[in-house]
């Protein structure tokens, strides 16, 4: 199977040199895009081969590019901004290709800054990620040393300065909106949309933000060409992705396999099923913030609009696994606990009604809920959803506590009808 | 105009709106906290929810955020429908959550908007069963409490202190719930506009200390519409009283001048009503001191000493009102009565009026200021000598920000997406002062010179935009280019804008202001917008008093001092202070040449104690009478409480004296005021405000009262049993009541905006009941606002001939600089205003220091013309050379422009400690 | 080495070189925390107040994204600062044995500093690392797939003498 992400790395995952990168077939996209192609023609492939964002919304990567302002008359300093903080509970991806690829991703962030403009882009990388910090360093000093960032990138007209922001840890700057605020050295508030970041974004200038993994599909994609792309995936979406598998199964873990995988075929040859002793009861498919499904969805591919259909989500493509063992309460009291404090404060929903969420479920997993909280807690989920916040945090962190309550209803039941928890007797 | 549907119901919306904005307008009510309708929407509180439906079919619909979604034709839209009721509840229940049960203690109990809001939205009863969050509170000063833990993080406290007013102290700290709006550590918050806190936050974290020391419920306080007497802007304000002493100020909307907002001064500046040593009753002087009398006393004194004296001069005031002014000058004749202030600031009046004057040039509102874009300001540091105008240039400034997102289509109220666009867009500011404003770091460029050669700079402006206008003299390389910089920007503004003002004290100043108005109307294509050319003036009435005796030959203090040495002659001097107008030795002579001494006024002053008989004059806010403000708008005021047997209005003193004195004409307000029509013919649209047959107000009452006021029945109960009488009042649409004309009734009457007390209506007991009273949010009340502009005669005085600039002269040219805090007069009696203010000292520039061998943290004995004073040095490089910066209470020490020595005596013991040691944490 | 409230020359020049990056000095300001951080373990309101001046802002507005972002401390910290994984991979697999056990072990509840001053716990989210669950990090260094067994090797090591740097 080929391989764009993961192909190249070295077993022992130590990142690849420059020289090293080359000789896999690393900067053939860039070099294909700057000497063979017009930015347009870049954004064309870019469309042709389908990419859909990785950063979990699943948006087409050429159409969001499409919006920014592009030739002659556009305004200037445009910019491109890689979304690697990658904090979402479970979600291990991104990390994995910069620490082991860091050219991977500095030849994707050179091809789409190529096709949209952009003269300066900056990789924002969560401030816990050092290893991936040290690696990147180091590659973009040598990728400036060889000419593929900095002035006149491999001979040709186009220039690109690329800077690493390290941050300082909060969930939301993985907003893309509040990322631009936290990269203006600001607090990490996300912003009204629109104007989308294309038309107005960091200090106000046309910008693009899209997932580390996203970029890091765009050197294969001008490299091997849209169609080759968009036949490595087993279903609708093309191309490949990273799936990762966490939870008491055998093997947990991270793999590169085509998009439309089905979840069995992921849970069970990669990671091996269940760790011993324990049995499924059910999994995000994305990450902390996607709705769980029950084992009969396993039989789904992993494609975004399949996953959506069955109720959930594709977003990151990390599965989290409950198991039987585990109180699905206190799971979902400890995802809330996350979003609770994760919320940056702007809405009302998320900033005070996360917290009060996650003491209801505080409160039925010690024992001490009441029935009538079940339903103040769809209420609080309800307030939190799609459409109703400032941004899609709080309806990240409602979707586990609303399938949870639909899907494992017996288990809150139990809790309030015995008033204490009953996997811990 | 954009058809939109809501609950079955079409209307006609105006186009660029957001919902929330046109549910309001259309008197919907629809519950909101974080939308503010002066600093757009943000989005964060999600109250404003309703239900957009896609179509006919479409029975479902999607909650959408009013404030954040723009209106657009063919919208079905429900704020009804159980699901966006639902939602609202919902949001208030999770608000609550972290919200303390404290209303009978917190002051904003009855006037709460979030209280407003809860009842609106129909969330009752209590589910949360956790603890609630907790803050420690800072010590933000004199003027505002903090109690944070009754925050509901709506931010509107950090977009007007930080975003609209320019503040650098207020922050929002920590994040998610924890979220804490406060400063970096306690301490005074810094920006003049920080009252407006008070009722920008929709809850209780930001309250009004002084009112909190006496505290008394909005429901409980008698109002009336009045007007700011401590700048000349004429900022209309809501004065709020209970048991005869008066509580507080709060905004009163009006459109074109304050808008929402009011400076610290004229909010906390009223302690003068109050004060304790204000004149409670006549005084008359025997043995050397002086006796209460009775008022009936104190006016056959009166009486009987204008009978006794053969010879009277009037000394009028332009921080009293028209009327009291008209009346002293009736009494007197027209050729003994003196406007109280010296020749020098009478010819400043008079050239600022003359500006007022030029044709073809606009007198913006402090509103149209705010869309001006290109901007020069004159010697004249606004945020000192009339604040509110400085918020409103600040906002002219940040127009290019908005220009800048209109050009991406984001529309001016998306408050947050327009500041991202706009980034650090700036409209140019240009200042050019003494000394360094707190404007500077929005200008620019900024010129600090000599008023002569800051008025050298604008004449090369004039020039620079027409060449006919008359080139200055000797002008350096580094002003002439910015004088070109300055023409380039005026030429090519949409809207371009001039202020100037009287404190340089220098009349060419003024001129040159009004030279490069002339030139930039010359110079502009016809069809452009005609430049906007404001004055400010130093008092609340300055342009009144200019008004009555701009004809005068001889009405200056020095006229009246020198007819005091030939013959014997008596004196009313009228709510004057002359201390404060003249060297003190010259006013202590004329005050001992004079036979009587009578003086009439309601603040202390040394004036009064050397008074024969004094007489106590109403505050503004026992006032009725007229005030005229900077742009030439004659405005009521009106008292807020019933009259003190013993206080009058100045001129109902006078009008009260029998014999052959006995003064025609001001029989009543509405007598005063149509005396005052016929006094000067540019008077005449004053009879607008007349009472007559065909206005509906005469018949009118509109209570000073809420609603719910206790103080009917309860007022006096603890003295008498039986009930007061409420008293009347027969000269104005208002009465002394809770009882009148209901608010909805109100509401819909066109004209009623300038006679609202306060703003109340059903379920909006906060000032955002202002909507009620308008047809659309961002409009005026409905019907048009208090007062009126005058009809001034235009008239061309021709280009004036730059003066060369004055090398020769010797010592430094004293130049008084005011400030917002412990200058004014009457606000400095106000004990929390008088704590803001800093101590008074003398500044110049280093370069000046060792002629005078003087240095920083001296003592100084500053000696002028007529009189010396001692005050401590500052040596501070941001004032121009060759000037000496005294503080506003500095006394005159000499008449016109004068120039100073110094000799130093010392190091000053005040200012040593004054500097704080730098420390670490 | 005992630092100032004012910067140190590297300190400056490590936040100058920050600055370049952006149309606007105050841009940098996580960087200058985070420079500040590094070279003093926390961030003193003496050294917030010299960084307000060097990017020219004012130090309340500092002190808001000082106090909005997780990693900036603005109270001292231990030598060593252990953060522990609080999220859900971690905690299904039993966080909350490491967590007893290291405060156990250090005399501390979360949040706290030890009495020596060499450690300070933190609870911290999802540090990525979630094949490894059970993980923490200390100064800077991931430890995953951990029991509390390990967690007693892992501080031995630390304790030691000169043990700090492995
Ligand atoms: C609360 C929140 C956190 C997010 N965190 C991340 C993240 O860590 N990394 C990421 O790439 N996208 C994250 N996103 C999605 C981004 O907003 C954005 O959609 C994405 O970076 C776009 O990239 P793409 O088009 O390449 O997918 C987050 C979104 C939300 C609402
Ligand atoms: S949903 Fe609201 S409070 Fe929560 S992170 Fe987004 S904007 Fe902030
Ligand atoms: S007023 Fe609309 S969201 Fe706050």
């Amino acid at each position: 199977m080929d391989k764009p992400l993961t192909g190249a790395l070295r077993d022992d995952r130590r990142p690849l040199t420059l020289a090293e990168y080359r000789s896999a077939g690393g900067y053939r996209g860039l070099q294909q895009a700057i000497k063979n192609l017009d930015p347009e023609g870049v954004l064309q492939q870019v469309k042709d081969a389908n990419l859909r964002g990785r950063g979990g919304a699943g948006f087409p990567t050429g159409i969001k590019w499409s919006f920014m302002p592009r030739g002659v008359g556009a305004p200037k300093p445009r910019y491109l901004i890689c979304n690697a903080d990658e904090m979402e509970p479970g979600t291990f991806k991104d990390r994995l290709l910069m620490e082991a690829n860091p050219h991977l991703l500095i030849e994707g962030m050179a091809i789409a800054g190529y096709a949209l403009g952009a003269s300066i882009a900056f990789i924002f990388l969560r401030g816990e990620y050092t290893r991936a910090a040290a690696h990147l360093q180091r590659a973009l000093q040598e990728a400036y040393d060889e000419g593929c960032l900095g002035s006149n990138i491999l001979g040709g007209p186009f220039s690109m300065e690329l800077y690493l922001h390290t941050s300082a840890g909060r969930y939301i700057c993985g907003e893309e909106t509040a990322l631009i605020n936290a990269l203006e050295g600001r607090r990490a508030n996300p912003r009204t949309k629109p104007p989308f970041p294309q038309v107005s974004g960091l200090f106000g200038q046309p910008t693009v933000v899209n997932n580390c993994e996203t970029l890091c599909n765009l050197p294969a994609i001008l490299a091997e060409g849209a169609a080759w792309y968009r036949a490595l995936g087993r279903h609708e979406d093309a191309g490949t992705k990273l799936f990762a598998v966490t939870g008491n199964v055998r093997t947990p873990g991270l793999w590169e396999l085509p998009m439309g995988t089905p979840i069995a075929e992921i849970f069970e040859q990669c990671a091996g099923g269940m760790a011993e002793g324990y049995r499924l009861r059910g999994f995000q498919p994305g990450g902390a913030s996607t709705d769980f499904l029950l084992p009969q969805s396993l039989e789904l591919a992993m494609d975004y609009d399949v996953i959506g259909k069955a109720g959930s989500r594709l977003g990151t493509g990390s599965l989290i696994l409950l198991d039987d063992r585990t109180c699905p309460v206190a799971m979902v009291q400890n995802l809330t606990h996350f979003f609770a404090q994760e919320s940056c404060g702007w809405c009302t929903p998320c900033r005070d009604g996360l917290p009060w969420a996650e003491q209801l479920l505080t409160e039925i997993d010690a024992g001490r809920g009441r029935p009538e909280d079940l339903d103040t807690l769809l209420d609080l989920c309800d307030q939190a959803g799609p459409g109703n916040t400032f941004c899609a945090l709080a309806p990240g962190a409602a979707a586990p506590i609303q399938s949870a309550l639909r899907l494992f209803r017996e288990d809150f039941d139990a809790h309030i009808a015995r008033g204490s928890c009953p996997y811990h007797d | 105009m954009p058809r939109i549907r809501i609950d079955g119901q079409a209307y006609e919306v105006k186009e660029g709106l957001n919902l929330l904005q046109a549910c309001l307008g259309l008197g919907l009510n629809l519950p909101y906290f974080c939308w503010h309708p002066a600093l757009g929407s943000v989005g964060a509180c999600r109250q404003c929810a309703l239900l957009q439906y896609r179509d006919e079919e479409d029975r479902q619909g999607r909650l959408v955020m009013g404030c954040m979604t723009a209106v657009a034709d063919g919208q079905i839209l429900s704020l009804k429908a159980d699901k966006a009721r639902h939602f609202r509840a919902g949001v208030i229940e999770a608000l609550m959550t972290n919200h303390p049960h404290d209303c009978p203690v917190c002051e904003e109990g009855g006037e709460c908007h979030l209280q407003d809001m809860t009842v609106m939205s129909g969330h009752h009863h209590r589910r949360y069963r956790g603890r609630k969050r907790t803050f420690v509170n800072q010590d933000l000063g004199p003027f505002i409490n903090h109690e944070m833990n009754r925050c509901i993080t709506c931010y509107r406290c950090l977009r007007f202190y930080r975003d609209y007013a320019g503040g650098e102290d207020l922050h929002a700290l920590a994040s998610r719930n924890h979220t804490y709006f406060g400063r970096a550590s306690d301490g005074p918050l810094e920006s003049e506009f920080a009252g407006n806190l008070v009722e920008v936050c929709p809850t209780g974290v930001f309250t009004d200390k002084p009112l909190s020391q006496s505290y008394t419920r909005k429901w409980d306080l008698q109002h009336a519409p009045s007007i700011c007497v401590h700048c000349s802007l004429g900022c209309n304000i809501s004065p709020g009283e209970r048991y005869g002493r008066l509580k507080r100020v709060q905004n009163r909307y009006h459109h074109g001048i304050n808008g929402y907002f009011l400076c610290d001064r004229g909010r906390f500046g009223f302690g003068h009503v109050n004060h304790p040593e204000r004149p409670q009753q006549p005084l008359v002087r025997e043995n050397g001191r002086l006796r209460p009398v009775a008022a009936s006393e104190g006016l056959a004194e009166l009486a009987r000493r204008l009978e006794t004296t053969e010879r009277w001069i009037g000394i009028g005031s332009p921080r009293a009102t028209l009327e009291s002014n008209l009346a002293l000058r009736e009494l007197v004749g027209a050729d003994h009565f003196f406007t109280g202030l010296g020749s020098h600031p009478n010819a400043l009046n008079r050239a600022l009026l003359e500006l007022l004057r030029l044709p073809g040039v606009n007198t913006p509102s402090l509103r149209e200021i705010e869309a001006c874009d290109a901007l020069l300001l004159l010697g004249e540091d606004i945020t000192q000598s009339a604040p509110r105008m400085a918020l409103s240039v600040r906002q002219a400034v940040r127009g290019a920000g908005r220009d800048r997102a209109a050009a991406l289509n984001i529309p001016p109220w998306q408050a947050q997406s327009v500041q991202i666009a706009g980034q650090n867009a700036r409209h140019p500011l240009f200042i050019s002062h003494v000394t360094a404003t707190r404007l500077d770091p929005i200008a620019e460029a900024t010129y600090r010179a000599s008023p002569q050669e800051q008025a050298a700079l604008a004449f090369a402006v004039a020039h620079c935009l027409c060449p006919e206008a008359p080139a200055p003299e000797g002008l350096d390389e580094q002003a002439q280019s910015l004088a070109e910089k300055i023409a380039e920007a005026l030429l090519h503004a949409k809207r371009p804008l001039i202020v100037t003002g009287p404190s340089s004290g220098a009349l060419p100043l003024v001129e040159a202001a009004g030279q490069v108005a002339r030139a930039l109307l010359n110079a502009r294509p016809a069809e452009a917008c005609p430049p906007a050319l404001i004055p400010v003036f130093a008092e609340c009435n300055s342009l009144g008093l200019t008004l009555l005796t701009q004809d005068a030959a001889e009405a200056d203090l020095e006229q009246a001092f020198a007819l005091s040495e030939h013959g014997p002659v008596g004196a009313i001097i009228l709510e004057n202070d002359l201390f404060r107008r003249a060297p003190g030795p010259l006013v202590q002579g004329f005050l001992e040449r004079l036979t009587q001494r009578i003086v009439i006024d309601s603040i202390p002053s040394p004036t009064l104690n050397a008074a024969d008989l004094v007489l106590p004059a109403t505050s503004f806010a026992e006032s009725q009478g007229t005030l005229i403000n900077n742009e030439g708008r004659a405005q009521p005021l009106f008292p807020v409480h019933a009259l003190h047997a013993e206080r009058r209005n100045s001129w109902q003193w006078l009008a009260a004296v029998a014999g052959h004195r006995a003064l025609k004409g001001f029989a009543s307000p509405a007598d005063a005021l149509a005396t005052c029509v016929t006094a000067a013919p540019e008077l005449a649209p004053l009879s607008q405000a007349l009472p007559s047959a065909a206005h509906p107000f005469t018949r009118l009452a509109v209570p000073r009262m809420p609603h719910r006021n206790s103080g009917r029945t309860a007022a006096g109960a603890n003295l008498d049993v039986r009930e007061d009488q409420q008293p009347q009042d027969h000269d104005s649409c208002l009465t002394f009541s809770m009882e009148g004309a209901p608010a909805p009734w109100l509401s819909r009457q066109s004209g009623i905006g300038a006679r609202l007390p306060f703003s109340w209506y059903p379920g909006w007991n906060s000032n955002q009941a202002v909507h009620k009273f308008k047809d659309a949010v961002d409009g005026p009340l409905r019907g048009g606002e208090s007062g009126m502009r005058l009809d001034l005669v235009c008239r061309d005085n021709g280009w004036h001939r730059p003066l060369p600039v004055d090398t020769e002269a010797q010592g430094l040219l004293a130049v008084v600089q005011p400030a917002i805090f412990g200058g004014e007069e009457l606000s400095n009696l106000a004990a929390p205003v008088f704590q803001r203010a800093a101590l008074p000292c003398l500044r110049i520039h280093p370069d000046d220091a060792p002629a005078w061998s003087v240095a920083d943290g001296d003592r100084v004995l500053v000696r002028g013309a007529s009189a010396a004073t001692e005050l401590p040095l500052r040596v501070d490089p941001r004032v121009a050379r060759g000037i000496a910066l005294l503080p506003p209470t500095c006394p005159p020490l000499g008449t016109g422009p004068t120039r100073v020595s110094l000799r130093s005596l010392g190091s000053d013991p005040l200012i040593a400690t004054d500097h704080p040691e730098p420390t670490d944490g | 080495m005992h630092l100032g409230p004012e910067l140190s020359p590297l300190e400056r020049q490590e936040i100058e070189a920050e600055c370049a990056h952006y149309p606007e000095r105050r841009a940098a300001a996580i960087e200058g925390l985070k420079v500040v951080q590094k070279h003093r373990g926390w961030v003193s309101d003496g050294s917030l107040q010299a960084l307000a001046e060097l990017l020219q802002m004012p130090v309340g507005e500092l002190e808001g994204v000082a106090t909005f972002y997780n990693l900036i401390f603005r109270q001292p910290v231990g030598r060593h600062v252990i953060l522990l994984c609080d999220s859900v991979c971690c905690w299904i697999k039993g966080r909350d044995d490491l967590n007893r056990r290291l405060c156990q072990r250090l005399g501390i509840k979360p949040g706290e500093t030890s009495a020596d001053g060499q450690f300070t716990l933190l609870p911290t989210v999802c540090l990525g690392d979630c094949d490894r669950a059970p993980t923490l990090m200390i100064d800077h260094q991931q430890h995953g797939n951990l029991t509390p067994e390990k967690i007693d090797r892992l501080l031995d090591q630390l304790q030691a003498p000169g043990g700090e740097d492995g």
